[in-house]
């Protein structure tokens, strides 16, 4: 029996509009989840051209869940998004160029060549780069908390793990942590039904990861992922709540990962139907008949948003593969930081 | 000048720091209405607040990921570990993301971790490890092990100022038994520099921590045996002072590296082999080492004193030396 709040959809325009996003802001997301999904696109083919080292992983059909959350943070708000929110990224801003420049281990990706695929964040941009042991981000989240709790400021930070990630330790403590001691924290599980091949019932008993958080001593909600309104509405209310004190939130966005693990995965364990039902709520589509049935979106509106978007991908890949591959010799640099690596914002 | 225990040259750095500069605090469990479980943080609580002095749950994950997040957004985390031995628990958010992250993300990560480290007193495998040489070699992690209570002040601030993560191994063996003169003012004590404890002319004892301290009453008795002892107290163990190693090695030609953690991958391996590559030409003798046996640490008292190097041990690993 599900413990946790079962949010519904977000009905009317207005109700986008009370929770604070206009028409533009709407018209923004729906970009910003086209590029999302581009990028991923064409870094798969870039994968398939070899010009990306290793492996490749995409988050289609976290779209939703990923903008959703990302455009109800504040630009002080700090994250730690995972390999399946790109979305994240983009709507942050990063740019296009980098992302392309990071799969192909170039030294204007983020990571600068030293790390690959997502494993990048622009911190001046609030997120912090995650690492392969995926619940291993939320106890960092939960410490930049903990910054914003002990300096009194209106802060918040999102920590986002997997139903897989949901098992280890790590969840555990970061969440008994944050709740605790009140932290100004949103928990934010992409749910998305596989980790790698395991299904949800190896991963956790309840009926919902975010069942758990009762047992916390604070709120869990279970949301449509594929709904984008609906998962900017929790969000908002949870980072709102957190902002004024009321402490942390768990999230849990249901979604379907609509490919394997990674390029190399066919994911044959997941039953073709799963795949179809799912398909029918397409985030991207979902949002596009939303904004033509609830905000006028135009034809002209619709072809010019994917026209820059088609233009923005063309000119950031050549932009990416323009820049140079890095320096051998400077493998050694950076190991330890200097006292001038400290001249940051956060640190002054 | 005051005479201060080991213990007291902590609690005097830590508080000085956290004195001067407000983005630094404590977490940790038990750290805060108790004032730690070696009381190095008795009264801070009531100076410096429930929110600087923070009472952590029982979770060395959070304590060490969330330090960790907390640097990163600007702060100053002193971390501790009530025993150094549980520092395993929190392995991957040292290892995979505070020694990582400022090579592959531009991230520095400035915190410290104080482990309470070290045996002699039948804590048993759990409550008495040096694990030192696991943290040495991980690129990115700085380790630290001070033996006098001057250099636990200084090296404890000089880890605070420090913009890495910075493990401070704190030997507990020394914690009431070590006295000593202790600038009352702030000063730092350089990572990466070792301290001359006494010169010598004949052989050259390379050790850190309590170790320094078996050495010197080991130097003593070959002292009367008119063999001249060198013992240099490294301090720090990553970055380490080879130079200082090395020149030591050049002068007496003859060099006993020896620490309480066990032997087989111990960092004493990676001294003896940089001396046998860079200074050969100047050996009379093999490096020898002396260090705990391959084992886990023993509780009784009797199988501790064969585990942990002994006077005794010294000494004759010394005669050996002299008569090579």
């Amino acid at each position: 029996m599900a413990i946790a709040r079962e949010a519904g959809p977000v009905g009317s325009i207005h109700e986008v509009r009370e929770a604070g996003l206009d028409r533009d802001d709407l018209l923004g997301v729906y970009r910003n989840m086209l590029i999302t999904r581009g990028v991923e696109e064409r870094g798969h083919i870039l994968y398939r051209q070899g010009k990306i080292p290793g492996s490749f992983y995409t988050g289609r059909g976290n779209e939703a869940a990923a903008v959703g959350v990302a455009t109800a943070m504040s630009s002080e708000d700090v994250g730690t998004p995972l390999h399946r929110d790109m979305g994240v990224h983009i709507t942050r801003g990063v740019e296009p160029w980098r992302i392309f420049a990071n799969y192909m281990g170039r030294v204007d990706g983020p990571a600068r060549g030293r790390d690959g695929n997502v494993h990048m964040a622009d911190q001046q941009l609030g997120m912090i780069a995650m690492v392969s042991h995926l619940p291993a981000m939320l106890p960092v989240a939960v410490g930049c908390a903990l910054a914003f709790r002990i300096r009194e400021e209106p802060r918040v930070a999102v920590g986002w793990f997997g139903e897989g990630a949901s098992a280890r330790g790590d969840a555990h403590e970061s969440m008994t942590f944050a709740g605790t001691r009140r932290l100004p924290m949103v928990f934010v599980c992409d749910n998305n039904q596989f980790a790698y091949s395991t299904l949800t019932q190896y991963e956790y008993a309840t009926e919902h990861v975010a069942d758990r958080a009762q047992a916390y001593g604070f709120e869990g909600v279970v949301v449509d992922g594929t709904d984008v309104l609906a998962v900017y509405r929790e969000a908002k209310r949870a980072i709102d709540k957190a902002r004024a004190g009321g402490g942390p939130t768990l999230v849990e966005c249901l979604t379907l990962r609509m490919e394997g693990h990674a390029v190399h995965d066919d994911a044959f364990y997941v039953p073709k139907q799963m795949f179809e039902k799912w398909a029918e709520s397409d985030p991207i589509e979902r949002f596009r008949t939303w904004l033509r049935d609830n905000a006028e979106m135009t034809d002209s509106e619709e072809d010019d948003i994917a026209a820059s978007v088609k233009k923005l991908l063309i000119s950031s890949l050549e932009r990416a593969d323009e820049s140079p591959q890095p320096d051998p010799a400077t493998l050694l640099d950076g190991v330890y930081a200097t006292p001038e690596d400290l001249d940051t914002p956060h640190h002054k | 000048m005051a005479e201060l225990t080991y213990l007291q040259a902590i609690s005097d750095g830590l508080r000085t720091e956290m004195r001067r500069d407000k983005r630094v605090f404590l977490i940790g469990e038990d750290v805060g209405v108790y004032g730690g479980a070696f009381k190095v943080s008795q009264g801070f609580q009531e100076e410096f607040g429930p929110w600087r002095v923070i009472d952590a749950p029982l979770a060395e994950t959070a304590i060490v990921g969330g330090a960790t997040g907390a640097a990163i957004m600007g702060l100053r985390p002193v971390a501790e570990m009530q025993f150094a031995d549980f520092i395993s628990c929190a392995w991957d958010h040292l290892v995979t993301i505070a020694a990582k992250q400022r090579w592959r993300a531009g991230t520095p990560v400035p915190i410290v971790v104080r482990l309470p480290s070290g045996g002699g007193f039948s804590g048993g495998p759990f409550h008495s490890q040096n694990p030192e040489s696991s943290f040495a070699h991980i690129p990115g992690l700085k380790c630290v092990c001070p033996a006098t209570p001057e250099d636990a002040k200084g090296l404890l601030i000089s880890a605070i100022e420090d913009p890495n993560p910075v493990l401070y191994f704190e030997h507990k063996h020394l914690y009431r038994r070590i006295k000593g003169e202790v600038p009352e003012e702030r000063y730092t004590t350089p990572i990466g520099k070792a301290r001359m404890h006494q010169e010598g002319s004949d052989i050259s004892v390379i050790t850190w921590g309590a170790m320094v301290y078996t050495a010197e009453e080991a130097a003593q008795q070959l002292d009367a045996d008119g063999v001249s002892v060198e013992i240099l107290d490294l301090r720090t163990v990553m970055p380490w002072d080879k130079a200082a190693v090395l020149e030591s090695a050049r002068k007496t030609s003859k060099v006993l590296v020896l620490h309480e953690d066990t032997r087989t991958g111990g960092f004493g391996a990676e001294i003896a082999a940089s001396i046998s590559e860079e200074a050969f030409e100047d050996l009379d003798a093999p490096v020898k080492r002396i260090a705990a046996p391959d084992t886990p640490v023993p509780f009784s008292p009797v199988l501790e004193k064969a585990f942990i190097p002994q006077v005794d041990d010294v000494v004759a690993g010394l005669r050996e030396l002299a008569a090579y």
